[in-house]
């Protein structure tokens, strides 16, 4: 299935020709026209893209669309956001249902080369982790030698698990389950020493535990999921909107400006935050988009820290240690890429 | 002289003895028991087997659901075990919080009222059509197939020039979706339904074989298929401002697999109807049309009445699978809900099912008990 849908879009691409925009993006012209930026979201993954009672959609990934739209069009509540599941997320890029795909998609080489589709920049760096109880005064992945380990049958999940515990020469007892709720309860139900899934899910697994507090993750990521936006390929000024909005945010928070302070930033005599809000140089024109863009994007939605915070981090129930995605300088992989 | 009989008799019962209650291991609710639970040795095991399972049974679900259920609060802290609910139950303060997303979904929450009127107006029409003696029914069904698609379609996805705000597909959801999902599948598959069953049995082969040819492929292949089919592959085809809403093409394919069905469902009742039917038509000089809609097509939908609901039972719970083309139905929603963090505690999850279980549970119960008492109204029609 995926195969066939695969050859049919890269038919489809051949046939009706990769639409090639060297200045005016036809993306962004399509959006401007429409007058909405419309978003693949996920809609059931909490902290990242789900809808509240009322009906709005939150989230990391969301934000990420409202950021876009706020760049665009000064006003992020245009965005149309359509959930997407892991099986057609990639049709509904390809076919032009939605413009950009927001829903933690793992950034791989096969996707990349042979999907027709582009992806912009890694918001999320994402791997497995585990959890397990405090009880058991472990504070390192490499201290569970003989563990038990409740995982998921049959992803990808458990053939990492089987990997990282033969390279460390560790021996592994895992217990298999159907469905991940099912392998949560009986880690909660002391089945399992460890509990093992992607540590984005873990925090959420964990609110599910009858005692939370009583569980830790631990540090590790044993394998390599990069969370990309994706978008589709042949549109690579449009790309650049996707890729620079992200750096955009992790720009700002590098340079300290914030959804609080970005009014007073604009006074700043860093040249770099000055060409990060548009008050020197065109940077935005080049992108197809007023000069304020960045300032846009800060003031409506936040910088990269302050996004993730709100949604997945501190500020949410989830709190998701930064980790792999804290600022390089604080010993993460978030590099923003100069504006200049 | 007197005789025997003219004399009176002391000993003799002039008045007859009021009747004694049957002896107490016949009557009352000791001879029911007797009769029922404990008339032979392996009744009595199967009773004692069942009120042991019961009492295993009943009193832990009463407490889970009801007694130590959680009702009100503001977030998960409600639903944890805390001094006061050392060990709490279901958490219905999640469903009480979320219940407008699982109704309405995302649309707009100022146009809700939009919403609320097409669930009035569908149960009204509903009611009309479906309560035996209720005044002109024809009417009825005048305002259900006619008006109240239009009406329905006017309210729900909006008309700007009347003052009602466009409302896109991709904001509908929750019990609307499931509802408005299920409701065309019905309304649609029952006419086409005869339609495929009657070419399929008619005497010109190109009718005959497209019929036969359309219900064998669509029963061939899952709904899933057909879903996935209409929501992947189709926008690859067609050029995205062609290719039609997402929502239409989930509609399109449930209406034409339960079309496929029904077909197959109503053959089943043309087959039961003895050619001395047709015949008898024929030679009261009644035509093709006639003859089907006043003699055979009665008799075979009363013969089908019961399998007719329960393509109908079926496909209201197929409506569950638009959630896979990533449509939020009713399921959908609650799935989504299930995942927030402000309320994940261990009996989220299973509350939120338990409450989609009990409304799919009211609703095809619901149909199956209107299908017996007009099953039983037709067979007293029927006899007389």
């Amino acid at each position: 299935m995926k195969r066939l849908a695969t050859a049919f879009a890269i038919a489809t691409l051949l046939a009706f020709g990769m639409q090639a925009a060297w200045s005016q993006s036809p993306t962004l012209k399509a959006v401007q026209d429409r007058g909405e930026l419309v978003c693949g979201s996920n809609g059931q993954l909490a902290g990242f893209g789900m809808p509240d009672p009322q009906g709005n959609w939150t989230g990391f990934d969301v934000d990420f669309c409202r950021a876009i739209a706020a760049a665009i069009f000064n006003d992020p509540t245009k965005v149309k956001f359509v959930p997407l599941t892991a099986a057609n997320r990639f049709t509904a890029l390809q076919s032009g249902e939605v413009d950009v795909l927001s829903r933690n998609t793992t950034w791989t080489m096969s996707r990349d080369t042979t999907l027709g589709v582009d992806f912009a920049a890694v918001n999320y760096y994402d791997g497995q982790g585990f959890m397990v109880r405090k009880a058991l005064k472990v504070s390192s992945a490499l201290e569970l030698n003989g563990a038990s380990v409740c995982v998921q049958q049959g992803t990808t999940t458990e053939l990492n698990l089987a990997d990282y515990f033969r390279s460390n020469n560790m021996s592994l007892k895992t217990v298999t389950f159907a469905t991940l709720d099912e392998a949560l309860k009986a880690y909660d139900s002391s089945r399992c020493d460890a509990f093992t899934t992607d540590s984005s899910g873990l925090y959420g697994s964990r609110l599910l535990l009858s005692n939370p507090s009583d569980n830790i993750v631990l540090p590790e990521i044993i394998s390599k999921e990069p969370l990309s936006p994706a978008v589709r390929q042949g549109d690579d000024s449009w790309e650049d909107i996707v890729r620079w909005t992200h750096y955009a945010m992790v720009d700002a928070e590098e340079l300290g400006v914030t959804k609080n302070n970005v009014d007073g930033q604009l006074k700043s005599p860093n040249p770099e935050i000055r060409r990060l809000l548009g008050v020197e140089e065109q940077f935005g024109q080049s992108l197809g988009l007023s000069n304020d863009w960045a300032y846009r994007i800060i003031k409506f939605v936040g910088n990269y820290g302050e996004s993730f915070e709100r949604n997945v981090g501190q500020g949410s129930p989830l709190k998701i240690a930064r980790g792999l995605n804290a600022l390089w300088t604080k010993g993460g992989l978030q590099y923003g890429l100069p504006i200049r | 002289m007197t005789t025997i009989s003219d004399t009176p008799r002391s000993y003799l019962r002039q008045v007859p003895v009021g009747r004694l209650p049957p002896p107490t291991t016949q009557a009352g609710l000791f001879g029911w028991l007797r009769s029922n639970l404990f008339s032979t040795p392996g009744n009595i095991a199967l009773t004692i087997i069942c009120i042991l399972f019961i009492a295993w049974a009943v009193p832990p679900l009463l407490r889970f659901f009801l007694i130590d259920a959680v009702w009100t609060g503001t977030d998960r802290q409600a639903c944890l075990a805390s001094a006061t609910n050392p060990q709490p139950g279901a958490c219905w303060a999640f469903v009480r919080m979320w219940i407008s997303y699982f109704v309405y979904a995302f649309y707009p929450i100022d146009q809700r009222w939009r919403v609320d009127t097409f669930f009035l107006a569908l149960s009204f029409g509903a009611g009309w059509l479906l309560w035996p003696s209720a005044p002109r029914r024809d009417l009825g069904a005048v305002y259900f197939f006619v008006v109240l698609p239009i009406i329905s379609f006017v309210l729900l996805s909006g008309f700007p020039a009347i003052g009602l705000a466009a409302v896109p597909t991709s904001l509908w959801g929750g019990v609307l979706v499931t509802i408005v999902v299920a409701t065309v599948g019905m309304v649609v598959s029952l006419p086409l339904g005869i339609a495929l069953a009657l070419s399929r049995r008619s005497h010109i082969p190109v009718v005959r074989l497209l019929s036969v040819t359309f219900i064998e492929f669509v029963r061939g292949v899952p709904l899933i298929t057909v879903l996935f089919m209409a929501s992947v592959m189709l926008p690859l085809f067609v050029p995205e401002r062609f290719s039609p809403d997402k929502l239409v093409r989930a509609l399109i394919g449930v209406a034409l697999f339960a079309s496929a069905y029904m077909a197959e469902v109503v053959r089943g009742g043309l087959a039961a109807i003895p050619r001395g039917q047709y015949e008898a038509a024929r030679a009261l000089g009644l035509g093709y049309g006639r003859m089907m809609a006043l003699v055979v097509l009665p008799q075979a939908l009363r013969v089908t009445l019961p399998n007719i609901v329960n393509t109908f039972i079926g496909l209201f719970k197929d409506t569950t699978l638009v959630f896979i083309v990533g449509i939020f139905d009713f399921l959908g929603t609650v799935e989504a809900a299930r995942g927030d963090p402000k309320w994940a505690s261990p009996f989220t999850s299973v509350t939120g099912y338990v409450f989609a279980g009990l409304f799919y549970f009211i609703c095809c119960y619901g149909m199956s008990r209107y299908a017996r008492s007009v099953e039983a109204h037709l067979s007293r029609a029927g006899r007389s």
